[in-house]
């Protein structure tokens, strides 16, 4: 018996524990969930994102090494050509003829004429590198350039481009010769100054975006180009840069980090018989700006799905979890109900025993009062001074007798019926039953049951054991509301249409406002620790629901408290259909 | 002259005492018994035995055993059950098994008596039934 009582407190640890386990369970499930549909989604989109990645680099590179390796070709076809229009000159005319300055100025004007306003000036030097013409703006006649660097070079081989100087003008130029021999044998050179401002402009022109711009180099890392004050080139880079090996002439392309820590990308492709490097510089964040774009596009939409799996997930185990949950809910009440059953069972079964156990002795005593009074009968009575006394006591004998019996009987019946066997039920006798057995209880609260039936009362398909549980549970719980000597329960039976009503009333304590709602709730009791399981209503209301019923309450605090319990009716038309169905119970 | 000889079988020493005194009052013949099995005995030695008073609940041989066992061996004997029991279930298949009416202990000694006196004439008509068969028999066989 005492596994069968659960008490309050232990319930509410179990549900403590059970919560505890469920939050477990989501959490695993949630775990488990997420890294199934995340782990896909994220390996797919981190081999996308190199892929992608890789081939999108591979296709800048190839794009600006193709700029780079355009403009470096037309850069070296530019002095190509005009190192050809020098040494033309050379090629068509003598020494004599070039010392003659008004040719020479005719040349350069057409040379300026065919070939833009490249040519700055033009200029012979003799051997000794003294310059016995000149024709240009400046006044350069028997300059003396025997010192020069470019000289010795540009002496020494048949045509030459120096590198970018400032020399004896004072402004940065470079110079583009071609070497002719004097009819004596001695070498001269043909010397003409090239436009820097104008080449300049060439190679500058090549921009992209707002941080891609374009330069030249010589060998020693010296600039042939200008550069804006604005814009700086890495020193590191630029060691890197000239010490590159083009033994295939291609373009190469590198990246470094500049001193204000942002990744640059560096495409460089020589030129001038690679003297010079035509370089090409950009922050890399700008040129893969697109492919940023894109990153920043895919990692928001990989973000939000992910949240979005996520929050689903949750969802979904939330919501099952919580069926879960209920179901075994319904499942632990079903077996509450159950054991309640059993419970109520085997407390019939002890007291069918104990009511055998005493109905023997009982009549043995009841035999021998019998038999006093059998005696009695046969003896001379008269001169017996107490006789009358005598024959009260053994009358008493016998009416208590009687009444034992009829207790025991009683006993006995209430505990026979142990099944849930669905029957045509009146439940008028039921309510008698149930309203005999609570006296007891009931007067020891100084409370009286009244009976109230209405006589004509149809018949109720149910089973009569649970119906005579629900009035038991009803009748007691008003007993225990009870909180004043002149307590009355009135149980009360009528019929409404084709509803079979009953109503147990007491003018008890009622039930506060706050508690209305929960009543019929499993495990809801504000009896004391151990006194009640919280199950008594629930279970009523699971017996009325599943036998098409509703049970309702209506209670005033201070007042009393009214349960209504309504079941449809066994009526004439509807006893037809009930009789093919109650047939089989009949038979066992 | 007694109106009936019956026997009374019952576990408790104590009721069988004294109901089979009160019953002597009344005119009847009591053989008494303490089990299913000492009142088939009982019966097996007294054929006179017109009517026998049944406990349903006892240790061994129970009510409705004893009973099933009477009807075979002494179909002629009436057999009264007497209940502590309330149970319809056990009543209805006593009758069913050929009992002649049960009662709930504790009963009414007159009720009883009356019922062993119903038992009795039922017994008697039946064996009078029975002789005027043989007799019929016997005066066939003489014609």
């Amino acid at each position: 018996m005492a596994k069968c009582s659960v008490i309050q407190g232990e319930a509410q640890r179990q549900q403590a524990g059970k919560r505890l386990e469920y939050a477990k369970f989501r959490r695993a499930m949630t775990l488990v969930v997420t890294a199934v549909s995340m782990t896909p989604l994220l390996l797919l989109s981190a081999v996308l994102y190199f892929s992608y990645h890789a081939v999108y680099e591979g296709k800048v590179f190839d794009h600006l090494e193709a700029v780079v390796e355009r403009h470096a070709l037309a850069i070296d076809e530019f002095l190509f050509e005009r190192r050809q229009n020098v040494r033309m000159q050379v090629d068509s005319y003598t020494y004599e003829q070039l010392r003659d300055e008004s040719l020479l100025n005719d040349r350069l004007r057409k040379m300026q004429s065919n070939y833009s306003n490249d040519y700055v000036d033009l200029g012979l030097v003799d051997e000794k590198g003294l310059q016995p013409a000149y024709a240009g703006p400046f006044r350069l006649l028997q300059a003396d350039y025997g010192a020069a660097p470019w000289f010795r070079q540009a002496i020494a081989e048949d045509r030459f481009i120096s590198d970018v100087f400032s020399g004896i003008r004072g402004t940065p130029h470079f110079i583009v010769t071609a070497r002719g021999r004097k009819t004596g044998g001695e070498a001269f050179i043909l010397r003409a100054t090239i436009d820097f401002a104008h080449f300049n402009e060439r190679v500058r022109q090549i921009r992209m975006g707002t941080t891609g711009l374009a330069f030249l180099v010589n060998r020693q890392g010296e600039f042939q180009t200008n550069l804006r004050p604005d814009e700086t080139v890495d020193h590191e880079a630029l060691a890197a840069i000239t010490a590159l090996d083009f033994g295939k002439g291609l373009p190469r392309h590198l990246e470094k980090a500049n001193a204000q820590n942002r990744t640059m990308i560096y495409v460089a492709y020589p030129l001038k018989m690679k003297d010079w490097i035509l370089v090409f510089q950009q922050e890399r964040h700008e040129a893969f700006a697109h492919l940023y774009n894109a990153q920043l596009i895919s990692v928001s939409v990989l973000l939000l799905g992910g949240l979005a799996i996520v929050g689903t997930a949750l969802a979904l185990i939330r919501r099952m979890v919580q069926r879960i949950s209920v179901a075994e809910q319904d499942q632990e009440v079903l077996q509450k109900q159950v054991v309640e059953t059993g419970k109520l069972a085997a407390i019939g079964e002890l007291a069918a025993g104990i009511a055998h156990e005493i109905n023997n002795p009982l009549a043995i005593m009841v035999e021998h009062a019998g038999w006093i009074d059998d005696l009695m009968k046969g003896e001379n009575t008269s001169g017996m001074k107490n006789f009358q006394e005598m024959q009260n006591s053994l009358k008493e004998i016998e009416i208590q007798g009687r009444r034992c019996k009829e207790i025991t009987h009683k006993l006995l019946s209430f505990a026979r019926r142990t099944d849930s066997r669905v029957q045509e039920t009146q439940l008028n006798d039921l309510m008698q039953e149930v309203a005999g057995v609570s006296a007891q209880k009931a007067r020891y609260g100084n409370t009286i049951i009244r009976l109230e039936l209405d006589p004509d009362l149809p018949t109720v398909h149910i089973s009569p054991t649970e119906m005579q549980q629900v009035l038991l549970n009803l009748v007691n719980n008003a007993i225990d509301a009870m909180n004043k000597p002149e307590g009355v329960i009135v149980m009360r039976s009528h019929q409404d249409d084709s509803w079979v009503v009953l109503e147990v009333e007491d003018n008890g304590q009622g039930i506060p406002q706050a508690n209305m709602a929960r009543i019929f709730e499993p495990f809801f009791t504000t009896k004391a620790v151990g006194k009640g399981t919280g199950l008594g209503l629930s279970i009523c209301y699971g017996i009325i629901d599943k036998s098409g019923g509703t049970i309702s309450v209506d209670s005033t605090p201070g007042q009393g408290t009214s349960f209504t319990v309504r079941l449809p009716a066994t009526l004439p038309a509807a006893a037809d259909e009930q009789q093919t169905e109650s047939i089989p119970n009949k038979g066992d | 002259m007694t109106m009936a000889k019956v026997l009374l079988i019952d576990d408790e020493a104590g009721f069988l005492d004294v109901l089979s005194k009160r019953l002597e009052t009344r005119n009847l013949s009591i053989v008494t018994a303490l089990s299913g099995e000492a009142g088939l005995k009982a019966l097996a030695k007294d054929h006179a035995l017109d009517v026998v008073i049944l406990d349903v609940k006892m240790p061994g041989l129970d009510g409705i055993q004893t009973l099933q066992m009477i009807k075979k061996d002494f179909p002629l004997a009436e057999v009264i059950m007497l209940t502590g029991h309330a149970t319809v279930e056990t009543a209805i298949e006593g009758m069913k098994l050929g009992a002649f009416d049960y009662l709930m202990k504790p009963c009414d000694i007159d009720l009883l008596v009356q019922k062993v006196q119903e038992a009795k004439e039922k017994k008697a008509k039946h064996e009078e039934k029975i002789v005027q068969a043989q007799l019929k028999e016997i005066t066939s066989r003489m014609a």
